[in-house]
């Protein structure tokens, strides 16, 4: 399994559009802190490219990785190697290689000009974000043999994270404002890892003090230390109940 | 050796498999013939656990091989049509595969001279011309000195003196005791070479006889004349 | 500049007491060793000057005009049970104290200075510390509570009083001030004709500067800063509000400037600085917002639909989350002549008048004000997306809420 990890590692650090990817990040995080007046602003912004980018190139560039390597996979399939590993490596070496051009890009400058909890928090968001997504692909791209379809699955997906659910959290806010619904719809907006990243991050901000009344339901769901292991065993239930059941098809299916 | 019991495997509503029970030993160099979309391919496919069956056993020396994944280790599969990343280089192909197996000691570098793969190490596996790129293939298969070897229309898209050259190593295995399956519906190509014959027709198995009893049957001289009688009978 | 005006002060009570005779309080060598003691001997028009130490004497009462004046700071505590000074009548000057420790009792408010019925009274260059109320004034005119030091101690709401509280009174001057800790640092009820200026006023529980009912006042160059609210104006008329800085008044409930119920006023030239809200408006009519600095506030300006004929001209709008908040439809106030720095218009006539027009209202301010829960969305793509679509088609925003000669240049401010 390490051998097929550390191959597919190799294999994608060498990959023109993740080194494109970390230099473009790399560029725009350095550029973000020395443009922005204040290191919050430009950690805002920071968050924005978490919020946005991260997830949509990690499951662009996952669901079109795995494709291309349908042959690959093939070739190992024929090999005495444990099917999951197989898959368990795709999925190790695609997060682990993001995760690593996520850290270098944007994790560095952000520790240098940011405040060390945010930073930190940001960073972590960052990395899990791309986890969920690179298992999002895998959850997509094992539905279909069709690599157009597939990478519309992907793109949906990631739609539906960063814009859809919003609407729908709108829609739902204005449907029932009569009701006091704070708690519960606290609870459905962190159902959604972008969401949940987005308020984890702007409640450890300054601008948590404008989230209001929301913000201080939001606070004691989610402010304490309990709070954040909890939306950090949110992350990681997001990142790895997708992976384990494409695992499980994966694991049945005909190639 | 490799014992297939009562396998049947459907996509959808086209059934690939009924009921087939196959039974290979060491020494055999097996022929599965039949027209196009028969099965064959499902059947090696589903030897080598690529694809599931939905009922039935295959059996590798005995174990099943649905839990077990060692027992590819011992076998040398060509594919019908070798796909391979398209970036990486037959070194890294040839590297990367050494690299799982790493339990081989002596490689088995016949093909890999004959082939003269030496000289195309550096090439980049998408710049490679079909016939080559089965060569690789054929290597890919031979090098580990398997027990087995599965190969998939083999000698498609290979010029003649390289099929030629497949074609005595894969008789000179034969003689050294070691299972040989063969799919392929050039029948010409595969006189001399096999001892046994599997025919398959719409995921079934139509007959699976040796050579010899197939010729002394029909009394045809060769194996395309012998199948084709049989065919005929079946039919009347 | 302190030490100036103390002598500036003592010249002044001399002059004044030219006639009266200057008594010692102090330890052994002194002729007093209590307070009680010495005023009880005291005239009208005498000196007391007390000296270092700590004096535990429960309540003094001092009805009669006399300047008393401590030496090196003297102590004078309450032993958390007692008013410290209670003040009654006229022509009465306190200088040079350290008083704290004011009793606690809530029904009577004591604080570390009481001033009662009383006029022509200066509260100068004392500390006071660790009291209830710092000063409390009330029916009273004429005081001056100049170059104090008050602070509170306390951590409970409810055992904490203002810093300088003030009930029907009039011709008050606060002047250069510090306060801190208190509930409220300055307030003011049915107090008119009052001057606050240069006062600093930061970390109170709820507003650095607080009125009610209170009319006819002003407050220039002060500093209301990590305040619960910067200053509050409640149910009052003509308040003149020049030159404060708002400063980090920075929290969930916070306000830089809390309108609520005030008409015929004037803001102008204030900073307002990374305040939540800088100002929050409800209630307020005829108003005039001039020439103010709105920086890195969450909400530049919340107008609730409530108020009417204000004028918002010729301010600087710099960073802020929110421009302006409304929740109102109908637009009632004039915003024209700003500089805004989300606008993004052109200026082809050089005339450093914006020549389209400016929204400052985002899809998304209103969204908020109508619905708060929606503020769950905020920063998210969906945002931003709204925003940026309500700016070409304006659908939820009232369509003539504009500023229509945005000016293109921040005014020097």
């Amino acid at each position: 399994m390490k051998k097929i990890t550390g191959f597919v590692l190799i294999d994608i650090m060498r990959n023109r559009f993740v080194l494109i990817y970390t230099l473009l990040l790399g560029v725009m995080a350095w550029t973000v802190f020395n443009m922005e007046d204040s290191a919050s602003k430009g950690l805002l912004t920071m968050l924005n490219v978490v919020l946005l980018i991260t997830p949509l190139v990690s499951v662009l560039f996952a669901t079109t990785y795995i494709y291309n390597s349908s042959e690959f996979i093939e070739l190992l399939l024929s090999q005495p190697v444990r099917r999951s590993a197989i898959w368990i490596s795709m999925f190790g070496g695609l997060s682990s290689s993001l995760v690593l051009s996520f850290l270098i890009a944007a994790g560095i400058p952000t520790l240098i000009y940011a405040p060390l909890n945010q930073a930190l928090l940001l960073i972590f968001t960052g990395a899990i974000i791309t986890i969920i997504f690179v298992a999002l692909a895998l959850l997509a791209s094992i539905f279909t043999r069709d690599k157009a379809k597939g990478v519309g699955i992907a793109i949906m997906v990631w739609l539906y994270f960063a814009l859809l659910f919003d609407s729908l959290i709108l829609f739902l806010v204005f449907q029932f404002s009569d009701y006091p619904i704070e708690t519960f719809m606290t609870v459905v907006t962190a159902s959604s890892p972008i969401d949940l990243a987005r308020i984890m991050n702007l409640i450890q901000m300054e601008s948590s003090a404008m989230l209001g009344y929301t913000g201080a339901v939001f606070k004691k769901f989610f402010g304490g230390s309990w709070g954040l292991l909890l939306s950090a065993l949110i992350m990681i239930v997001w990142a790895t109940v997708p992976f384990l059941i494409s695992l499980r098809i994966f694991n049945k299916k005909d190639l | 050796m490799i014992v297939v019991t009562d396998v049947n495997k459907s996509f959808g509503t086209l059934k690939a498999l009924r009921h087939v029970h196959v039974n290979c030993q060491p020494g055999e160099c097996i022929a599965l013939i039949g027209p196009n979309g028969c099965g064959k391919t499902t059947l090696i496919k589903s030897i080598l656990g690529m694809v599931l069956p939905d009922s039935g056993k295959i059996t590798f020396d005995g174990q099943p091989v649905q839990q077990s994944y060692q027992y590819r280790g011992r076998i040398g599969y060509m594919p019908q049509i070798g796909r391979y990343p398209d970036n990486m280089t037959v070194k890294q192909v040839l590297d990367t595969i050494k690299n799982l197996r790493s339990s081989i000691k002596n490689p088995d570098t016949q093909l890999y001279d004959a082939y003269q793969i030496k000289d195309i190490l550096h090439k980049r596996m998408r710049t490679l011309s079909g016939g080559t790129r089965q060569k690789v293939s054929a290597t890919l298969a031979s090098l580990f000195n398997p027990d087995v070897l599965i190969l998939d229309e083999p000698t498609a898209g290979l010029d003649p003196l390289a099929a030629e050259i497949l074609k005595d190593y894969i008789l000179q295995q034969t003689s050294r005791n070691k299972l040989v399956l063969i799919t392929s519906h050039l029948l010409s190509e595969l006189d001399n070479l096999v001892t046994e014959v599997v025919f398959m027709q719409d995921g079934a198995i139509k007959f699976h006889k040796s050579t010899a009893s197939l010729k002394q049957e029909t009394s045809g001289s060769t194996l395309a004349q012998a199948i084709t009688l049989v065919l005929k009978q079946n039919r009347a | 500049m302190k030490i100036c005006s103390i002598y500036f002060l003592l010249a002044l009570c001399m002059w004044q007491t030219a006639q009266g005779r200057i008594l010692h309080i102090g330890k052994s060598i002194y002729p007093f060793t209590n307070i009680k003691q010495a005023l009880i001997n005291s005239l009208p028009g005498d000196t007391l000057i007390i000296h270092k130490g700590v004096y535990k004497e429960g309540n003094i009462v001092i009805n009669k005009p006399l300047t008393i004046i401590g030496d090196s700071m003297p102590t004078l505590d309450g032993d958390y049970r007692f008013e410290v000074l209670t003040i009654m009548g006229s022509h009465i000057t306190i200088s040079g104290l350290r008083i704290q420790h004011s009793g606690f009792a809530v029904l009577e408010d004591p604080g570390g200075i009481k001033i009662r019925n009383s006029s022509f009274v200066v509260i100068s260059n004392n500390e006071l510390v660790d009291n209830f109320f710092g000063v409390y004034v009330e029916y009273s005119t004429n005081i001056l509570i100049s170059h104090n030091h008050i602070e509170a101690h306390g951590i409970q709401e409810q055992s904490i009083g203002n810093g300088i509280h003030s009930w029907k009174s009039d011709s008050l001057q606060i002047i250069r001030n510090h306060i801190e800790g208190h509930r409220d640092g300055i307030y003011f009820e049915f107090v008119t004709h009052t001057l606050v200026w240069r006062n600093t006023a930061e970390n109170n529980i709820r507003y650095g500067l607080h009125f009610m009912f209170s009319n006819d006042d002003n407050y220039f160059t002060n500093v209301f800063r990590n305040n619960g609210a910067g200053v509050a104006v409640m149910f009052s008329k003509r308040v003149n509000m020049r030159n404060n800085k708002f400063e980090k008044n920075w929290g969930s409930a916070s306000y830089g400037l809390l309108l609520k119920e005030i008409s015929d006023s004037d803001i102008e030239g204030n900073h307002f600085l990374y305040n939540t809200s800088a100002i929050f408006m409800e209630g307020t009519s005829r108003i005039r917002a001039l020439r103010n600095n709105f920086v890195g506030n969450g909400w530049a300006m919340q107008v609730q639909a409530s108020c009417l004929d204000n004028a918002i001209n010729g301010n600087n709008f710099i960073n802020n989350t929110f421009d302006i908040g409304t929740n109102g439809s109908v637009v009632l106030n004039n915003f024209d002549n700003n500089y805004w720095d989300k606008y993004t218009g052109y200026d082809l006539d050089k005339d450093h008048i914006g020549d389209v027009p400016f929204r400052p209202l985002s899809l998304f301010s209103v969204v908020v004000e109508r619905n708060p829960s929606s503020m769950l969305l905020f920063r998210s793509f969906l945002v931003t997306l709204l925003d940026q679509s309500e700016k070409i088609f304006p659908t939820l925003t009232p369509e003539n809420f504009m500023d229509k000669m945005p000016a293109m240049r921040a005014y020097p401010l």
